[in-house]
C-alpha cells in the first residue's frame, strides 16, 4: 500500500492488489479502507473517494500531507479494525430490455456472436459490484459483466442518452442517471432515479455494493416510472 | 430583498465555495473558479467568507437591488460602476436601490467575483449554494443567469457603516495580488504526479520548459493546452482514480488538461503534476490565446504558501471587521 499526494490538498492511498484478485475481495478490501478513514472523522478531511483499488481523500489545509499520511497508515495498520465485518448492501435493480430502450443490443450480441435474447439472459443474470461512482452523480460503475458481453465504446458518442440508460461500456456496465452524452453500448432502461438531490443520501448507489438486475416488462416500467 | 438582472452578460452563476462531501457520490465541487477571490470579496462587504456570491465572465451585466447594500467584486480586467461611478476592484461601494451596477469586459484574464452584503440567498443543495451547470441543479435553478432573472438577496450582518453613506467608495480595500488576478504570460506552481514517471525523461523535460497555448475549448471543466505534446512511454488508458480540480491530465492526445471546478470526480487519463492550491486564482484568469508554463515546487513549499496565505487571511478578516463594529 502507498500514499502519495494528489496535488497540495489531496492524496490517494494506493493497493497493491493482484491483477487476478477476485473482484469481490478487491472491493471488499477498499471498502473497509475508505470506511476506516471516515469513520475516523480525521479533522480537516472533507471526501473519501474509492474506486477500484485505490481511495482519494481530500482535505483542507488545516492538516498536512505528513499528518494525513502517518494518521491513516496508523488507521490501517492497526489491527482492532471494526469494519472488517461490514455488511455489504445489494441492491436490486429493475431493467427494461425492450424495443426502444436498446438502441445499441444488436451491436453487442453480433460482437458476442449471440442472439440479442442471449445477451439480456446474460446480462440480467449476472452478479454485480459498484467499483466506484463518477463520471456524473450516481453513475455506478460495475464490475461482474460476463465476458462474452464486453462489448467496446461507439466509435464517437452519442450527444444524447437517455436518463436511465443501462449500458456497457468494454468489460464494464453501468446505468446514466441523468440525460448526458455517452459513449456506452445502450441495451435497456431503469426506471428508477440513481441520482435524486433531495435525497439522504443522493446517490442510489455507492461503491462496494453489491447489485443484481431484475428483468422487467413495459408495463411494469411504465408502472415504476410513476 | 431581490436583486435584478436587466441584463445578465454570458454564462453568469450564483456560486460560493463549492460542495464539498459528495465527492464519492459523482459530484463535482463546483463552486468559484477562484475561491479565495470571491472569500476577499465576501471579507470586504462584511459577509462571512463562505456566502454565495456571483461568478461572471464577459458580456454587459446590469443589475439593481431592491434596497440598499454594500458591493464589491474581485478578478479580471473589467470595469465595474455603480450608479456611474467606476469601483475599482477590491473596494466596497454603498449601492442604493437607484444605482445600477453595470459589469463590462474584461480586457485580461477570464472572469471576475462579486459579492453583496447578505449574499445571494438562493436554496442549499447538498449543502451548498453553487451552480452544479453540468448537472443543473443548485445556484439559480441549476443554470446561468438570463435577462429579466431576480434573486433574493440574504440579511447583512452588519449595518451598512456611516463612512460609506457619504464617502462612496470604502477606505479599506483587500491587497492587490488576491484582487487582481490576471497575467497574459502565468507561471503556474506545481506538484508532480507520482504517475510523472510514466512520462519519461523527455515527456517530463517538454512539460517543465513548453510555453503552452490555452485553446478555445477551455471552460469550467478544464483549460485545454496546446503547443506541445506529452507522450507516455506505453500507451493505453488507466485504471480510473481521483483526480481534482487543478490536477493536470494528459489525453491519448498528448495535449495537458488543467481540471477546474466543474471537472469529473473520477478520470482514467496519466496526470502529469498538480496545480497548488495558490496558484488556482491564475488559473482561473486563463483564457484563449494566453500562454502558460508550469514550474515545480516541493509539496512542503506549496504547503507552506497555502498556510502563509490563511495567516495573512485572517489577519485580514480580523482588520475587515473593526469597520463594521
Amino acid at each position: 500500500m502507498t500514499i502519495e499526494p494528489l496535488g497540495d490538498s489531496a492524496l490517494i492511498v494506493r493497493l497493491t492488489i493482484e491483477p487476478e484478485a477476485d473482484p469481490a475481495r478487491m472491493i471488499g478490501i477498499v471498502q473497509r479502507v475508505a470506511a476506516t478513514i471516515r469513520d475516523a472523522r480525521v479533522q480537516g478531511v472533507m471526501d473519501v473517494v474509492p474506486a477500484y483499488a485505490t481511495v482519494g481523500v481530500f482535505f483542507d489545509p488545516v492538516t498536512t500531507f505528513e499528518m494525513l499520511q502517518s494518521h491513516i497508515a496508523a488507521l490501517l495498520a492497526s489491527p482492532k479494525n471494526p469494519r472488517l465485518d461490514r455488511v455489504t448492501r445489494l441492491i436490486e435493480i429493475p431493467i427494461c430490455y425492450d424495443g426502444e430502450f436498446a438502441i445499441d443490443l444488436s451491436r453487442v450480441a453480433q460482437h458476442a456472436s449471440l442472439s440479442p435474447e442471449e445477451v439480456i439472459i446474460r446480462h440480467s443474470e449476472g452478479e454485480y459490484f459498484v467499483h466506484c461512482i463518477g463520471f456524473t452523480p450516481g453513475f455506478p460503475y460495475l464490475s461482474g459483466l460476463p465476458r462474452e458481453l464486453s462489448t467496446p465504446r461507439l466509435e464517437s458518442p452519442r450527444v444524447s442518452v437517455p436518463a436511465g440508460a443501462v449500458a456497457i461500456g468494454g468489460n464494464q456496465t453501468g446505468i446514466y442517471p441523468q440525460q448526458t452524452p455517452g459513449g456506452w453500448n445502450v441495451i435497456g432502461r431503469t426506471p428508477i432515479p440513481l441520482f435524486d438531490v433531495a435525497a439522504n443520501p443522493p446517490a442510489l448507489l455507492a461503491a462496494g455494493d453489491r447489485v443484481s438486475f431484475r428483468r422487467i416488462e413495459r408495463n411494469d416500467f411504465n408502472r415504476l416510472s410513476g | 430583498m431581490n436583486l435584478r438582472f436587466f441584463r445578465a452578460g454570458y454564462l453568469t452563476t450564483v456560486q460560493d465555495a463549492g460542495r464539498r462531501g459528495f465527492r464519492d457520490a459523482g459530484v463535482s465541487l463546483s463552486g468559484a473558479a477562484d475561491v479565495f477571490a470571491l472569500r476577499v470579496a465576501n471579507l470586504v462587504v462584511g459577509n462571512d467568507d463562505f456566502a454565495a456570491g456571483i461568478e461572471f465572465t464577459h458580456g454587459k451585466i446590469e443589475m439593481q437591488c431592491d434596497d440598499d447594500r454594500l458591493i464589491s467584486w474581485c478578478g479580471g480586467d473589467y470595469d465595474v460602476a455603480v450608479g456611474g461611478f467606476p469601483l475599482k476592484a477590491g473596494h466596497a461601494a454603498l449601492v442604493t436601490s437607484s444605482d445600477k451596477v453595470e459589469v463590462t469586459g474584461p480586457r485580461a484574464g477570464a472572469r471576475g467575483w462579486l459579492a453583496i452584503s447578505g449574499g445571494i440567498d438562493v436554496p442549499m443543495v447538498l449543502g451548498s449554494r453553487s451552480t452544479d451547470l453540468r448537472t443543473k441543479f443548485g445556484g439559480f435553478k441549476g443554470r446561468a443567469l438570463r435577462d429579466g432573472d431576480e434573486l433574493a438577496l440574504g440579511q447583512p450582518r452588519f449595518m451598512i457603516p456611516g463612512e460609506l453613506r457619504s464617502e462612496r467608495l470604502s477606505k479599506w480595500y483587500a491587497p492587490h495580488p488576491w484582487i487582481s488576478t490576471f497575467g497574459r504570460r502565468p507561471q503556474l506552481r506545481c506538484v508532480p504526479d507520482a504517475g510523472a514517471s510514466l512520462f519519461g525523461t523527455d515527456a517530463n523535460a517538454r512539460f517543465r520548459s513548453c510555453a503552452f497555448s490555452v485553446s478555445a475549448q477551455s471552460d469550467r471543466m478544464g483549460v485545454r493546452l496546446t503547443g506541445c505534446k506529452l507522450e507516455r512511454d506505453e500507451s493505453g488508458d488507466l485504471v480510473s482514480e481521483a483526480v481534482a480540480p487543478g490536477t493536470i491530465q494528459v489525453p491519448p492526445t498528448g495535449d495537458p488538461v488543467i481540471l477546474l471546478n466543474d471537472c469529473q470526480t473520477i478520470g482514467g487519463y496519466p496526470k502529469i503534476a498538480h496545480v497548488i492550491s495558490v496558484d488556482m486564482q491564475s488559473t482561473a484568469q486563463l483564457r484563449e490565446g494566453d500562454e502558460v508554463a508550469f514550474r515545480e515546487v516541493t509539496l512542503s513549499e506549496a504547503e507552506a504558501l497555502t498556510a502563509e496565505r490563511a495567516r495573512d487571511l485572517q489577519l485580514f478578516r480580523v482588520g475587515i471587521q473593526m469597520h463594521f463594529e
